[in-house]
């Protein structure tokens, strides 16, 4: 793949970082989704054997410095999202668009459940039931988000 | 191919694993030693920028709202400020005397002088971390001198302090974060405690104090300056609620922090009685 396709995939990554990031009023927060998440699931699924594991571990390092939080907490999770996606990604693929959510929905949950257990042996977090909020509010966007980055990689020609 | 395919997946496996080992390494590291501080230094030069875009909204609104000013709410601003200005210099200069004759008392009782605090101004880069997090982003870093532990105030009172520095940027952990504790005493009596963050924006809980403790719904707890983080004096919360609990140890007291931790647009950030040459315009003496 050449530079200037990586650029895309980058891109990409840049648009959900300030996404992520946008200042919104407080009560509305637990409800956003994380954008930076379900793109790395995207292209998890979309280009598996150059996006994977690896890339997963250094969006999470840049996750960790946004958040100021503790080096290698979110590097984690998301290598083990990118080993899991990319692992699963022919069924994910072939699976109906209803499917296709609920799997994506059952990976953001496996994501926020390791980020969370990780963060509340540090004591930084409680648990409750708004913290999985935006994992459903995510899936909801999945279908849509799916489309404008499959449309994305098409006229990149990503494959 | 098959033979392949496999191999691939438990190469890819043992990445995963070498991966994970690594990020503990790194979580170890970063929370035990400071040798990681210039790896987040280097990979904030990713994110500032998009911390700026993100906050770009905002600044637009502000700068908007600045050039469609009228010249008559300019005056009357202006005019409010002026007044405000001349009343706090009638108080300073009764302050500077009080000041004078602390520290000649001081001296008497051969006790160490106490150095004005300098402050420097700082805003908030308005976005939204995560909502689990009590973090802020400011817009000074490494390069004005801020460094690890620093206190943060607000006109109010104590918001927090400096957690992580990077190179123009830092993140402030505030007082109400679950991890973070404040040394404090009560205003009215002396009588020292400590408020732990409880992780909801506007409650405090105050630990430790026995059943027989003087405090008082309406006690204002202010900065004991113990543990040599926090300068001494500063206000901290006011005191809400005392449960008494007989089949408990302690009181349950619940507070209220007085900086105003989610509106505050502009902070000050604290050096501790130390003299520094900066330029003139940054800087203000506190206390």
């Amino acid at each position: 793949m050449s530079s200037s396709r990586w650029l895309i995939v980058v891109l990409t990554f840049v648009v959900a970082f300030v996404l992520n990031l946008i200042p919104l009023p407080g009560w509305v927060l637990p409800y956003r989704p994380d954008w930076v998440v379900l793109v790395l699931i995207y292209w998890c699924l979309a280009i598996p054997d150059r996006f994977g594991t690896g890339a997963g571990w250094f969006v999470g390092l840049l996750v960790d410095v946004n958040n100021a939080n503790l080096l290698g907490l979110h590097a984690l999770a998301m290598a083990a999202l990118g080993y899991v996606t990319s692992r699963l990604h022919l069924r994910i693929r072939m699976f109906p668009w209803w499917q296709q959510s609920l799997s994506v929905l059952l990976l953001l949950f496996f994501y926020k459940g390791l980020v969370g257990w990780m963060r509340s042996l540090l004591g930084e977090l409680q648990f409750d039931w708004m913290y999985w909020m935006s994992s459903i509010i995510g899936v909801l966007i999945w279908p849509w988000l799916f489309i404008v980055l499959r449309d994305v990689r098409r006229y990149a020609r990503i494959t | 191919m098959a033979a392949r395919d496999t191999r691939a997946r438990s190469s890819d496996f043992l990445r995963l694993v070498l991966l994970i080992c690594l990020s503990v390494i790194v979580m170890l590291a970063d929370r035990r030693t400071e040798y990681l501080d210039n790896a987040r230094s280097i990979l904030a030069v990713f994110i500032t920028p998009l911390q700026f875009i993100a906050s770009t909204p905002d600044r637009l609104g502000t700068w908007i709202q600045e050039a469609f000013t009228s010249e008559e709410s300019l005056n009357q601003a202006y005019t409010r400020v002026r007044g405000e200005n001349m009343k706090l210099r009638a108080r300073l200069q009764r302050m500077q005397a009080l000041e004078a004759e602390n520290a000649s008392l001081r001296r008497l009782l051969a006790a160490a002088e106490k150095v004005p605090d300098q402050v420097l101004m700082a805003e908030l880069v308005d976005v939204s971390l995560d909502p689990y997090t009590h973090k802020l982003i400011v817009n000074r870093g490494v390069t004005d001198g801020i460094y690890l532990g620093q206190p943060v105030l607000d006109p109010e009172g104590v918001m927090g302090q400096v957690t992580e520095t990077m190179p123009f940027t830092s993140a402030v952990t505030l007082i109400t974060d679950p991890s973070h504790a404040t040394p404090v005493q009560v205003e009215r009596n002396g009588l020292r405690a400590i408020t732990f963050g409880t992780g909801t924006a506007d409650k405090l809980k105050v630990s430790y104090l026995t059943h027989n403790a003087d405090i008082k719904i309406g006690d204002v707890l202010v900065t004991s300056g113990m543990g040599g983080r926090f300068p001494a004096g500063y206000p901290v919360a006011e005191v809400m609620e005392i449960v008494r609990d007989a089949s408990e140890a302690f009181l349950r007291i619940s507070a209220k922090p007085v900086a105003r931790l989610e509106r505050s647009k502009h902070i000050l950030l604290v050096w501790q009685g130390i003299q520094k040459d900066f330029s003139e315009e940054d800087f203000g003496e506190g206390e």
